[in-house]
C-alpha cells in the first residue's frame, strides 16, 4: 500500500541508474542513517556501543570488502583475517612513528598498504581457480600473522607482543585511544562504514563492477568479450584487501583498544566468509545483515539462557553455543542458500502487493 | 544477395591453419578469406571443425601452422581480450552470457572495451565517470530497441528463454561496435519463428552498421539463404567454397552431408 | 653479502657436511609426511566422490581420537574401542547424509564447503560435551622407542605409522579399482547426474564414501594422537593437509600421498636448515607457500590432468 513503484517514471538514463530507484528505498536508507547518526548516541549506552554497534560496523567493513572479491568477482578468498591484520598492524606502526598525522587519514594509508598485500597474494588468480585458489589465500592468512609475530618491529619491540591504540584526537576530540569513548568510537566507525559503502555501491554498478560480475559469471566469455582477466581480478583483490585492511585498522583502534595477531586468526576469517554467505553473496545489504547475524548470534547465544532461567556450568554453555553455532549455520544454508538479502528481497515483493496480493 | 551492397576489400585471410589436439587434427590446412561487408558462412557437418576455427580466429586456440592476417597485420599469438579490442566479437554455440546480471548490464558489459574511467572515479561516481556511464547507457539501449528486448531489460539473464538469451547475446557482441562479428550456430536449437527472426536481425546488422558477418552453422537452409559467401568443412579439411549456388551443387558437398565414406 | 651466503649456501653445506644427518632428516621428513598423506586423504575421497570440500576432516580426525580415548579411558578393551569407533564413524556418515548432504543436492560448490564449515563446529561441540576438553593420552600398546640402523635413527612408531597408511593406500586403490562400489564410487565423481540415471544411488554412495573417510580420519587421529596426545589442536593438522591437496590435486589418491612426502620433506628441511635464520615457527606456513610455488609452474596439481578449455 506504502510500498509501491507504481506511477515513479523515470524520465533519465541517471533516475533510472541512482542507487535506490524507488522512493521509499532511498527515504528509508535516509532515515537509518539519520537515526544512526542522530538519535542512536543519545539512547544507546556504553555496553551497546563496545558489544554490539562497533563490532557491527567494523564487521560490516570487512564482509563489504569481502564480498567484492567472493561475492561480486567470484574469487574465494580465506585470507580476510591476515590483510585486516595488516590494516592494523600498518596503521599502528604509521601512528606511532608520525604520531601528527591525522589517525582517518591513517585508517586510509592502512588501507592502501592492505591493498598492495592483497595484489601480491592474488597474483596466483592468474593461474588457479575455485578452491584451489581459496587454499592459496590461506598462505596469506598464516604468512602474515608469522610475520608480525616474529619481527619485533612491527609491535615495536614489546616485550609482551601486544600493540594497543595510543590516544589521538581530531579536531580537539579524543577519538581513539583508552581514554576515548564509545560514542565518538561508534560515530567514526559509522562515519567510514557509510562513505565506502557508497563507493562500494558505486563500484559495483559501474564499469567495474560489471567485469566482476563477467568474471564471476563465466571467465572465458568475458575475456572473449574483451575484458583483461589479470587485470580485474588484482583490482578486485587491491579493493577488497583495502576494505579490509580499513576495517582491520577500525577493529584494531575502535574496538579492541589493544591486540595480538592471535586476533585476526584464521577464524576471523570464517567468520567474515560466513557473513556474506548467511547475508547474501553479491549483495552489500547483504554484507550489512550478515555482519549484524553474526556478531550478534554468539550475544544472544549467552544472554538467552540466563534470562530464560536456566545456568550451567561456564564450559558447558561454551559447548551449546559452538554446537548452536555450527547446527544454525547448517540451517541457513539449507533454507536459504541465497542469504538473508534474498529474503528482504522477497519481503519487499510481498510488500509492493499489500495489502492487495492478488 | 544482388541487392548491391559495396563488398570491399579482404579483412580476415585465413591461410594453412593447422590445429591439433594431442592427435586429434581438428583443423588441417584451412584457408580463406573475409571481405569487408559480406556474410561469410563455415558449414559443416558436426565435429568439422567449425568451432575449433572461430575459437583461432579470435585467439582462444593457438594454431600450430598458419597465419592469420586481420586488417592487413599478420598476427602472433594473441589473447582473445586483445581479438575483442581490435574489433572481433563473437557468439557462442552453448549460451555464454552472465547469467547472474540482468539484459541491460550483459549489453554494458559488451561496452566495456570503450570505456575507460579508472576506480577511483567509478568510486565516486563523479564527473567524467558519470557521463561515460550514461552515454554508454544510451547506446546499450539503441541496441535494446533494435533487438526489440525493451521487456526484459532488468530481467537477470538466466531466468530468460533460450530464444532470448541467444538474442541478449547478440547484444552483447553488437554492443562492442564490431568491425567482425563471429557468430557460433546462431541458429541452432530454434524454432522456425525464432530463425528468421534471426535472420532478419543478422541481415539488419550487416545492412544497417555495415558489420562484416562470419558465421557458421551445421543446418544448410537458413545459412544459404542470407550469405554471400560459404566455405564448407568436413573433417577438418576445407571442401568446397563459393557462393551458396555454388556450393550447393559441389559433389564433394553433397557426399559430405549424405554420408559417403571417405577413402 | 653474508646475509645472502646464509641463505643460499651455508645451508647446504650444513646439508654436505653430514650426509647421515641429513638422511636422518629426510626419513623423518618422509615419516611425517605419511601423516599428512592420511589426512589428505580423507580430503580426496570426499572431494572425488562428492565434489564436497570437506572443512570438517580435521574435525572428524579428533572426533575420532576423542572416541576411541574416551572409550577406552571407560575401561574397554583397544580392540573393542576401535571396532566401536569405526561403527561410531559410520553413524556419523549416515547422520551426515540425512541431516545434511540430502538438503543440499544442487548448490554450490561454496554452499557446500560452508555447511562442512557448520559441521565441524557442531562435531567440535558435541566431542567435547561428550569426552570433555582436557588433553588425553592415547597409548594404544605401539612402543614408541627409537632405535639406530647403519647410524641413522629410528621410531619405531612413526614406522608403524607409515606401515599403516601405506596399507590403508593399497586397501583403497584396491576398493577403487576392483569392487563394484568403488566403480561406482568413480562413476559419481565423474558426472553426478549420468551416474544417478544409470542407476547409482548417490545417497548410498555418500554413506560409503563419508565413513571411509571416517576411518582414514581415525587412523590418522591415532597417529597423531599417539604422538602428541589427543586435543583440540589435532583438528588444525587439517590446515597442513591442504597445501598437501594443493600440490597432488584435490582429486588424486597417488597425489594426495605423494603430495604429503613432499611436504613432509620439504617441511623438515626448512625447518632444520632454513628455520634459524628467520625465526623458526615457520612450519604454519612454509607448507603454503611451497605448494604455491608448485602452482604457478603446474596449476592442475602434480596429477591433475591438463584441462583443454572450450566454448
Amino acid at each position: 500500500m506504502f510500498y509501491r513503484e507504481a506511477g515513479q517514471f523515470k524520465t533519465t538514463y541517471a533516475g533510472d541508474q541512482a542507487v535506490f530507484p524507488i522512493l521509499q528505498d532511498r527515504a528509508f536508507v535516509i532515515a537509518v542513517i539519520l537515526f544512526a547518526f542522530l538519535v542512536v548516541p543519545f539512547i544507546a549506552d556504553d555496553y551497546w556501543f563496545q558489544a554490539i554497534l562497533i563490532p557491527f560496523l567494523v564487521f560490516s567493513m570487512a564482509a563489504i570488502g569481502l564480498n567484492l572479491l567472493t561475492g561480486y568477482a567470484g574469487q574465494l578468498s580465506l585470507g580476510t583475517g591476515g590483510f585486516m591484520a595488516v590494516g592494523g598492524y600498518m596503521a599502528y606502526k604509521m601512528t606511532t612513528a608520525f604520531p601528527d598525522l591525522n589517525i582517518l587519514i591513517i585508517f586510509i594509508l592502512a588501507g592502501l598498504i592492505a591493498a598492495v598485500v592483497g595484489i601480491l597474494f592474488g597474483i596466483p588468480s592468474l593461474r588457479i581457480k575455485g578452491f584451489y585458489l581459496a587454499v592459496t589465500t590461506l598462505a596469506a592468512q598464516f604468512f602474515i600473522l608469522w610475520l608480525f609475530n616474529k619481527v619485533p618491529w612491527f609491535y615495536n619491540y614489546f616485550s609482551s607482543g601486544v600493540i594497543a591504540a595510543p590516544p589521538r584526537s581530531v579536531a580537539g576530540i579524543l577519538v581513539v585511544g583508552p581514554a576515548s569513548t564509545p560514542m565518538v568510537r561508534y560515530l567514526v566507525a559509522l562515519s567510514f562504514v557509510v562513505v565506502f559503502t557508497l563507493a562500494a555501491k558505486n563500484l559495483v554498478r559501474g564499469r567495474i563492477g560489471r567485469s566482476w560480475m563477467a568474471i564471476r559469471d563465466m571467465d572465458i566469455a568475458a575475456e572473449i568479450i574483451g575484458i583483461r582477466p589479470f587485470q580485474v581480478k588484482l583490482l578486485a583483490f587491491a579493493i577488497s584487501s583495502f576494505y579490509c585492511g580499513v576495517a582491520g585498522a577500525m577493529f584494531l583502534f575502535l574496538y579492541l583498544g589493544s591486540a595480538e595477531t592471535e586476533a585476526f586468526n584464521i577464524n576471523v576469517s570464517f567468520d567474515v566468509l560466513f557473513m556474506i554467505i548467511i547475508g547474501g553473496l553479491g549483495s552489500i545489504l547483504g554484507s550489512f545483515l550478515g555482519a549484524a547475524f553474526i556478531t550478534l548470534l554468539p550475544i544472544l547465544l549467552t544472554n538467552l539462557p540466563p534470562h530464560l532461567g536456566f545456568s550451567m556450568p561456564i564450559d558447558l554453555q561454551s559447548h551449546i553455543e559452538v554446537i548452536t553455532f555450527g547446527a544454525l549455520i547448517i540451517f541457513f544454508l539449507i533454507v536459504e542458500p541465497h542469504g538473508l538479502a534474498r529474503l528482504w528481497q522477497i519481503g519487499k515483493e510481498k510488500l509492493r502487493l499489500w495489502p492487495f496480493p492478488y | 544477395m544482388a541487392n548491391g551492397k559495396k563488398i570491399g576489400d579482404v579483412l580476415l585471410s585465413v591461410q594453412n591453419i593447422n590445429l591439433s589436439f594431442g592427435g586429434v587434427q581438428a583443423l588441417v590446412d584451412v584457408s580463406f578469406d573475409v571481405r569487408k561487408h559480406e556474410i561469410f558462412a563455415i558449414i559443416g557437418p558436426n565435429g568439422a571443425g567449425k568451432s575449433s576455427m572461430l575459437n583461432v580466429i579470435n585467439g582462444f586456440y593457438h594454431p600450430q601452422g598458419g597465419t592469420i592476417t586481420y586488417r592487413g597485420v599478420t598476427r602472433a599469438r594473441m589473447r582473445p581480450h586483445e581479438a575483442a579490442r581490435q574489433g572481433i566479437a563473437r557468439t557462442f554455440q552453448n549460451i555464454a552470457l552472465f547469467k547472474g546480471m540482468s539484459t541491460l548490464d550483459n549489453i554494458m558489459t559488451g561496452r566495456n572495451t570503450l570505456m575507460s574511467s579508472n576506480f577511483v572515479l567509478q568510486a565516486l561516481h563523479w564527473g567524467p565517470a558519470w557521463k561515460e556511464e550514461k552515454a554508454h547507457r544510451e547506446m546499450a539501449e539503441e541496441i535494446i530497441d533494435f533487438l526489440q528486448i525493451e521487456a526484459i531489460r532488468k530481467t537477470p539473464t538466466g531466468r530468460l528463454p533460450y530464444g532470448l538469451q541467444k538474442r541478449v547475446e547478440l547484444g552483447r557482441a553488437l554492443a562492442a561496435e564490431p568491425d567482425l562479428l563471429l557468430l557460433d550456430e546462431p541458429m541452432a536449437g530454434m524454432n522456425l519463428e525464432e530463425k528468421e527472426d534471426m535472420c532478419r536481425f543478422i541481415l539488419d546488422v550487416n545492412d544497417e552498421f555495415g558489420t562484416t558477418i562470419a558465421l557458421i552453422e551445421h543446418d544448410m537452409g537458413v545459412v544459404m539463404d542470407i550469405s554471400d559467401r560459404v566455405a564448407v568443412l568436413d573433417y577438418g579439411r576445407k571442401i568446397a567454397e563459393g557462393t551458396p549456388g555454388e556450393v550447393r551443387v559441389n559433389q564433394d558437398v553433397i557426399d559430405a552431408y549424405l554420408g559417403v565414406s571417405h577413402d | 653479502m653474508e646475509a645472502l651466503q646464509a641463505v643460499f649456501v651455508l645451508p647446504f653445506l650444513d646439508m654436505a657436511g653430514e650426509p647421515l644427518f641429513f638422511l636422518e632428516v629426510i626419513i623423518g621428513g618422509l615419516l611425517t609426511g605419511v601423516n599428512y598423506s592420511l589426512v589428505a586423504l580423507g580430503f580426496v575421497l570426499i572431494f572425488k566422490a562428492s565434489g564436497v570440500f570437506n572443512f570438517s576432516q580435521g574435525i572428524m580426525v579428533l572426533f575420532a581420537a576423542l572416541t576411541l580415548v574416551g572409550l577406552m579411558e571407560r575401561g574397554v578393551p583397544v580392540w573393542l574401542a576401535l571396532v566401536l569407533t569405526v561403527l561410531a564413524m559410520i553413524a556419523l556418515a549416515f547422520i551426515v547424509e540425512r541431516f545434511m548432504l540430502r538438503f543440499l543436492v544442487n548448490q554450490d560448490e561454496i554452499i557446500l564447503f560452508m555447511a562442512t564449515i557448520g559441521l565441524a563446529f557442531l562435531l567440535e561441540g558435541v566431542g567435547e560435551i561428550a569426552w570433555g576438553a582436557d588433553v588425553k593420552e592415547l597409548d594404544i600398546g605401539i612402543p614408541d622407542k627409537s632405535f639406530e640402523v647403519g647410524g641413522i635413527l629410528l621410531n619405531e612408531f612413526d614406522l608403524f605409522a607409515a606401515a599403516t597408511g601405506t596399507v590403508l593406500v593399497v586397501g583403497l586403490a584396491v576398493f577403487f579399482h576392483k569392487t563394484p562400489i568403488g566403480r561406482a564410487l568413480r562413476a559419481v565423481a565423474d558426472d553426478h547426474q549420468a551416474a544417478l540415471s544409470v542407476g547409482i544411488p548417490l545417497k548410498t554412495i555418500w554413506v560409503v564414501v563419508w565413513s571411509v573417510a571416517g576411518i582414514v580420519a581415525l587412523a590418522a587421529g591415532i597417529s597423531w594422537g599417539a604422538k602428541s596426545g589427543v586435543q583440540f589442536s589435532l583438528s588444525l593438522i587439517a590446515l597442513k593437509a591442504l597445501p598437501v591437496l594443493l600440490i597432488g590435486g584435490f582429486t588424486s589418491v597417488p597425489g594426495a600421498i605423494i603430495g604429503g612426502l613432499i611436504i613432509g620433506v620439504g617441511e623438515k628441511i626448512a625447518e632444520i636448515y632454513w628455520g634459524p635464520l628467520v625465526g623458526g615457527a615457520i612450519e604454519n606456513w612454509f607448507a603454503y607457500m611451497l605448494a604455491l610455488a608448485f602452482l604457478l609452474f603446474r596449476p592442475q596439481g602434480l596429477f591433475g590432468e591438463r584441462i583443454i578449455e572450450r566454448v
